[in-house]
């Protein structure tokens, strides 16, 4: 009779663990796909939290914008922001093969269009997404510090246009950025996670949006 | 699965997994094989078609993509511009072994859509993708200019 009690208290026991920490994974999952909750490091972009013991605003802002620079400045964004009309291409970049440039649209060469091999999306080798083409030539960012394209990125002549809070939106939400992420398999992607990097983006708006010097090099 | 595509102005329902490449389906399914295999990573042109205006290689173009867009082949192409090049390609004598040249054609077609007297560096650059292991280029360069100057 005793140990058929104690056989119900442990099965009681079990079942409301059981319950409590599938509570738990649901919490979990609900706060790491919020908007709002602090996001953790993921494919070597540090989170929110990791910058959190720099007191100082600017100065957080600052660290933060060197995770910023590290997707801008990587090869997947940055082969298509080239100084001159051609686009790079691969992990180390290279002039884009065949011979593109960025015509009177930064769509290319009448005939020769980007989207005469670039798709809706990836197809094996070949990356693809909506409306892929060069940025524009005041976005060029080859050869340039992170303080100049930080420059660069917040103003309205060299951006097309854009508010911080467009610009927030679009390294949010633009189809092309998150291309970033998602490279076909031989294409190494950018840090991070687009999530998270629309998050330290926003946190780095917020703060007032500090740029570093622009003759600081990475 | 089924997916129905308009080739040259007419609708084909063909059975074929959605990642498909175009040129699969043109050449072993329709038997349009006027458009060409040459690498198969878009690479080379020789594949080059139309999809709603614009020039598409066909070996890196999923089926599921094109479902209601207008898709134009070699075996299809017309138009003022068509005309001119075919004239001119027949005229000049461009191909050598030919294999690369429905892509040439269809490449030249589109750059004098856009470009009405195109200058050598256009034709550089507009047919930049289109290989010819010939070496027909200054053929090729000489007929688009022939025909520009007979659209006028």
């Amino acid at each position: 009779m005793k140990r058929r009690t104690i056989l119900s208290s442990l099965v009681v026991f079990a079942v409301i663990s059981a319950l409590a920490v599938a509570g738990c994974d649901k919490q979990k999952n609900k706060q790491t796909t919020s908007q709002d909750a602090p996001l953790a490091a993921v494919n070597g972009m540090r989170s929110l939290q990791d910058f959190s013991s720099i007191k100082d605003d600017r100065e957080r802002a600052l660290a933060i914008y060197q995770e910023i620079d590290a997707v801008l400045s990587h090869p997947r964004c940055a082969n298509c922001h080239p100084a001159g009309d051609t686009p790079y291409q691969g992990n180390i970049p290279k002039p884009h093969q065949p011979l593109v440039v960025r015509g009177e649209d930064n769509f290319g060469a009448p005939g020769m269009r980007c989207g005469t091999c670039h798709g809706e999306a990836n197809f094996e080798n070949v990356p693809g997404k909506p409306s892929w083409h060069l940025a524009p030539r005041e976005m060029a960012w080859e050869g340039k510090t992170p303080g100049e394209i930080c420059a660069q990125i917040k103003d309205p002549e060299r951006n097309g246009g854009k508010t911080l809070a467009q610009l927030t939106e679009h390294m949010q939400h633009d189809a092309l950025v998150s291309y970033g992420w998602e490279p076909p398999e031989h294409l190494e992607p950018v840090p991070g996670s687009q999530a998270l990097f629309g998050q330290l983006f926003q946190a780095w708006v917020d703060a007032g949006a500090p740029c570093p010097p622009a003759e600081k090099t990475r | 699965m089924s997916i129905t595509l308009k080739i040259n102005g007419k609708e084909h329902t063909v059975d074929a997994s959605p990642d498909t490449p175009l040129l699969w389906v043109l050449r072993d399914h329709l038997g349009l094989t006027g458009t060409k295999f040459g690498c198969g990573v878009a690479q080379c042109g020789a594949c080059t078609v139309h999809v709603d205006g614009n020039t598409r290689r066909a070996c890196v173009a999923p089926i599921s993509g094109l479902e209601g867009k207008e898709i134009v082949t070699i075996e299809g192409v017309e138009g003022p511009e068509a005309d001119a090049v075919r004239e001119a390609w027949k005229e000049i004598d461009v191909p050598q072994c030919g294999y690369c040249q429905a892509g040439q054609i269809m490449s030249a077609i589109k750059l004098l859509e856009k470009k009405r007297d195109p200058s050598d560096e256009d034709i550089d650059l507009g047919m930049s993708g289109n290989i010819c292991r010939c070496g027909t280029y200054m053929r090729i360069r000489k007929a688009i200019k022939q025909a520009a100057g007979d659209l006028g």
